[in-house]
């Protein structure tokens, strides 16, 4: 993991006592609220409908044992007892007050961790693979790049009142667990015709009231040129971006107005005159970042483990949850392991202080202390000898973690919804419940198989419903709460955006019309065909004559 | 035609307030200002978002009640939500302080 | 309006003049549509000449002109209107401008040291208390990532040139 030096701890260090002077001046009336928002922003605390939230920022999506019990008491000493994780590999506190907020911030920087720019109209955190450094089918671990463009982004001066929020994503794998052509920018590490890793770079892409697939913008950056490279596009878009309509502000507008291509080439001319500027990354920097992200001391094991083999043999539970939950690791004997943060009936992503305490503990006994947020809103201990699957798998089932449904049907995405934000028009977290609740049947969900439902409680599509093979969007009918069904979507490399069905559901309605959707699904499909390949075989047109046939 | 309340949150620890009859601002609905006519709420509404108001409250605005009946009642999703609380269990339900409600109506 | 320089209140030397206004002597500084319309006649001045940029108006359309110039003011019609931190790096670092950068419009206290960095050397203050914020401003937070149009030396760079411990 990244470690702070003394530059880091300065600067988080600085920026707190930068916020607890901007506090005192708003509560002193020195400034006033509309000065003020901006700067408390900046440092992720938001007003929503019940109180303040904090966004902490979970860099790249990777935690440390310590980190996660900070995280723990801050929950358990200013706010209600448990956190929220979100899509941005972020976590959430929903109940902190201002006059303490400075002081959450000291105690994040005591473990190398801050909320700068989770809000505002700058770049925000930079999002990755949860599997990253442990996945068998990586090129490089992208979060060497994730951190220097973490740094690089840092309250960079130019690009800290931008059009619109900017949202980076990095992958080094071929399978996309990141989504990077749903981001403003995706990059995608590849190889060139010589063997050299650089990254495909992709712009454009984004969720929200108009959602785009990204488009590729340069087949091929050489890894030096990676910050000039995102500079210039950020410099071009600064410049250029809409800022007239706030709904027209973001980067995949300005593509889409200008055309690829014309946008590629005013940013390859920007690039042109900074490409060998002090942006250029020395290679030794870069082998000083990788050295922070070396694999941890695995021991040579062999692939195969019999008490692991016996034990999925003999515990019917426990193979359960190894089907979901467990994924292969680059190294032999090891293991992923995906903790859900989605038992039946509870708010996806939610973790009470206890939970996150638990995890930390597990993590440290058998994950060589490291801990992953993924954008699905589940937990991941990316280094588990498969030896300790059992022990572990034990311990997660004591605290509740052990809910056997990654990637499942109730292994849903949920924003927050009307029941916290102040921007929702419906609620989203009790649809995800009821749904859990109606498909609380495990062998029914694993015959099911792999389906992802998204649910955003208004069109700014924090819940990425546009991406669900099942997407729900709550929509304000006449103060009634409505849910528009997509179907279709996709956030992998086969990124789609889902097609809407047909007029939307009631609150009361809408379960059951997510369950005629699954039942036509099974249905039709052929022999072990996925929802998504059975939708673009079939369409929308069966989905439409089950959910709105005259009864 | 509903009549209206004025809302807010408190500057210091973002707690949903309202106008109180009594004078300053209270965390309890029913002890709330009743304003039956637009007339009635711009001049409260403009005191509270002067500087003075600002130091205690954030982002001031007038939402329709339903007084029927004696009892003051939320007339959006939003503001029952607001008023009582998030409508789920959160914390995964445990070491938390408040219990869901359900929603009125 | 008070003016920072250097991080205190200076007397404004310059004379910003709308477009309706007649010149008067001394230096002036004119909106870009006025330059354009008038450049002869204001070259012919011998005074030192300014231009107002508004926030779309890049200062592209007067790279060839900036030799001529002495000042270039850039417009902020809303402190969260960024467009003019690009502009004033392209100022810096593109076209090598070596006059008077100057923020003007909403310029707060706690931009003072991202415009700092981009390269504006003059503020324009909506009250003078601004000024007496200055150091405190420019200086609360020492480490910068990247590099930028200011004398700052950017964390990379000092860490290379650490001692090996």
């Amino acid at each position: 993991m990244y470690r702070y030096d003394e530059f880091d701890h300065t600067l988080v260090t600085e920026r707190v006592h930068q916020f607890r002077d901007q506090v005192e001046r708003r509560l002193s009336g020195e400034l006033t609220e509309d000065q003020f928002k901006p700067l408390r922003l900046m440092n992720g605390l938001y007003l929503q409908l019940h109180a303040y939230m904090l966004r902490v920022a979970v860099p790249y999506g990777t935690l440390s044992s310590t980190q996660m019990r900070k995280l723990a008491y801050i929950a358990r000493r200013y706010d209600k007892g448990y956190g929220h994780f979100t899509t941005r590999q972020n976590i959430q506190f929903n109940w902190p007050k201002l006059e303490e907020t400075p002081d959450i911030l000291a105690e994040l920087a005591e473990v190398e961790m801050h909320a700068i720019q989770t809000s505002g109209n700058c770049i925000r955190n930079t999002t990755s693979d949860q599997f990253a450094g442990a996945a068998a089918d990586e090129i490089e671990d992208p979060r060497v790049y994730c951190e220097i463009i973490r740094q690089w982004s840092t309250l960079h001066p130019e690009f800290t009142f931008l059009p619109r929020k900017f949202k980076i994503a990095v992958t080094g794998a071929d399978h996309d667990r990141a989504a990077v052509r749903v981001h403003d920018i995706g990059l995608q590490m590849c190889r060139n015709e010589a063997g050299e890793v650089g990254f495909e770079v992709i712009v454009g892409g984004g969720l929200g009231r108009t959602p785009v697939i990204g488009q590729t913008i340069r087949e091929f950056l050489p890894k030096q040129h990676l910050l000039s490279y995102l500079e210039a596009i950020l410099r071009v878009y600064n410049q250029l971006g809409r800022r007239d309509n706030l709904y027209k502000a973001r980067i995949k507008i300005l593509v889409r107005s200008e055309g690829i291509e014309n946008f590629k080439r005013l940013v390859e001319e920007e690039w042109s005159h900074i490409k060998d500027s002090a942006l250029q990354l020395p290679e030794d920097e870069i082998a000083r970042i990788e050295t922070y992200f070396a694999p941890p001391r695995y021991e040579c094991l062999d692939d195969t483990v019999r008490e692991f083999e016996v034990k999925r043999f003999e515990d019917r539970d426990f193979a359960s949850w190894v089907r979901t939950n467990v994924t292969a690791h680059k190294e032999p004997g090891y293991a992923v392991a995906t903790i859900s943060l989605k038992p039946t009936g509870k708010p996806p992503g939610d973790a009470s202080a206890w939970q996150m305490d638990a995890i930390a503990d597990l993590a440290e006994s058998y994950s060589f202390s490291e801990i992953r947020v993924t954008h699905e809103q589940n937990l991941v201990l990316p280094n588990v000898k498969k030896a300790d699957l059992y022990a572990l798998w034990q311990s997660l089932r004591d605290v509740e973690l052990a809910t056997p449904n990654a990637g499942l049907l109730s292994d849903m995405i949920a924003c927050p919804g009307l029941d916290y934000c102040n921007l929702a028009n419906a609620r989203s977290i009790p649809v995800a419940q009821r749904i859990s609740e109606r498909f609380s049947d495990l062998e029914r969900q694993h015959d099911i198989g792999s389906l992802k439902i998204k649910i955003s409680g208004c069109i700014n599509a924090c819940g990425h419903h546009h991406v669900g093979h099942i997407g729900l969007l709550g929509v304000d009918k006449k103060g009634e709460e409505f849910y528009q069904i997509t179907l279709g979507g996709s956030a992998d490399e086969n990124t789609a955006i889902g097609k809407i069905v047909g007029p939307a559901f009631s609150y009361d309605d809408v379960v059951d019309a997510v369950e005629k959707i699954v039942d036509t699904y099974l249905n039709i499909r052929s022999e072990d065909e996925e929802f998504s390949d059975t939708f673009r075989r079939v369409g929308l047109t069966p989905f439409k004559e089950t959910l709105y046939a005259a009864h | 035609m509903s009549v209206q309340i004025l809302t807010a949150n408190r500057l210091g620890d973002g707690a949903v307030v309202y106008r109180a009859k009594a004078g300053g601002w209270t965390e309890r609905l029913g002890e709330s200002l009743v304003l039956a006519t637009p007339e009635d709420a711009a001049p409260v509404l403009a005191a509270a978002e002067t500087p003075q108001a600002s130091l205690e409250i954030v982002g001031p605005y007038l939402m329709p009640v339903d007084n029927s009946g004696g009892q003051i009642r939320p007339v959006e999703t939003r503001e029952f939500i607001r008023a009582q609380g998030p409508s789920v269990q959160f914390g995964n339900g445990h070491e938390v302080e408040n219990t869901p409600l359900s929603l009125a109506g | 309006m008070p003016l920072i320089k250097e991080g205190v209140l200076v007397e404004d030397l310059w004379q910003s003049i709308a477009d309706e206004e007649a010149l008067i002597d001394g230096p002036v500084v004119v909106s870009l549509e006025r330059w354009q319309s008038e450049r002869e006649s204001l070259l012919a001045r011998n005074t030192p000449l300014g231009v107002r940029l508004k926030s779309d108006q890049s200062p592209a359309l007067i790279a060839e002109d900036l030799e001529r110039l002495d000042l270039v003011a850039l417009e902020f019609p809303k402190f969260n209107d960024g467009r003019a931190y690009s502009y004033a790096r392209l100022l810096r670092d593109r076209y090598g401008f070596k006059g008077e950068v100057r923020a003007v419009g909403g310029v707060f206290r706690d931009q003072f040291l991202l415009m700092q960095r981009c390269g504006f050397d003059a503020f324009e203050v909506a009250d003078k208390a601004a000024a007496e914020a200055w150091e405190k401003a420019i200086s609360e937070i020492s480490v910068t990532y990247q590099p930028g149009a200011d004398a700052r030396r950017p964390a990379l760079a000092l860490r290379r040139n650490r001692p090996a411990a």
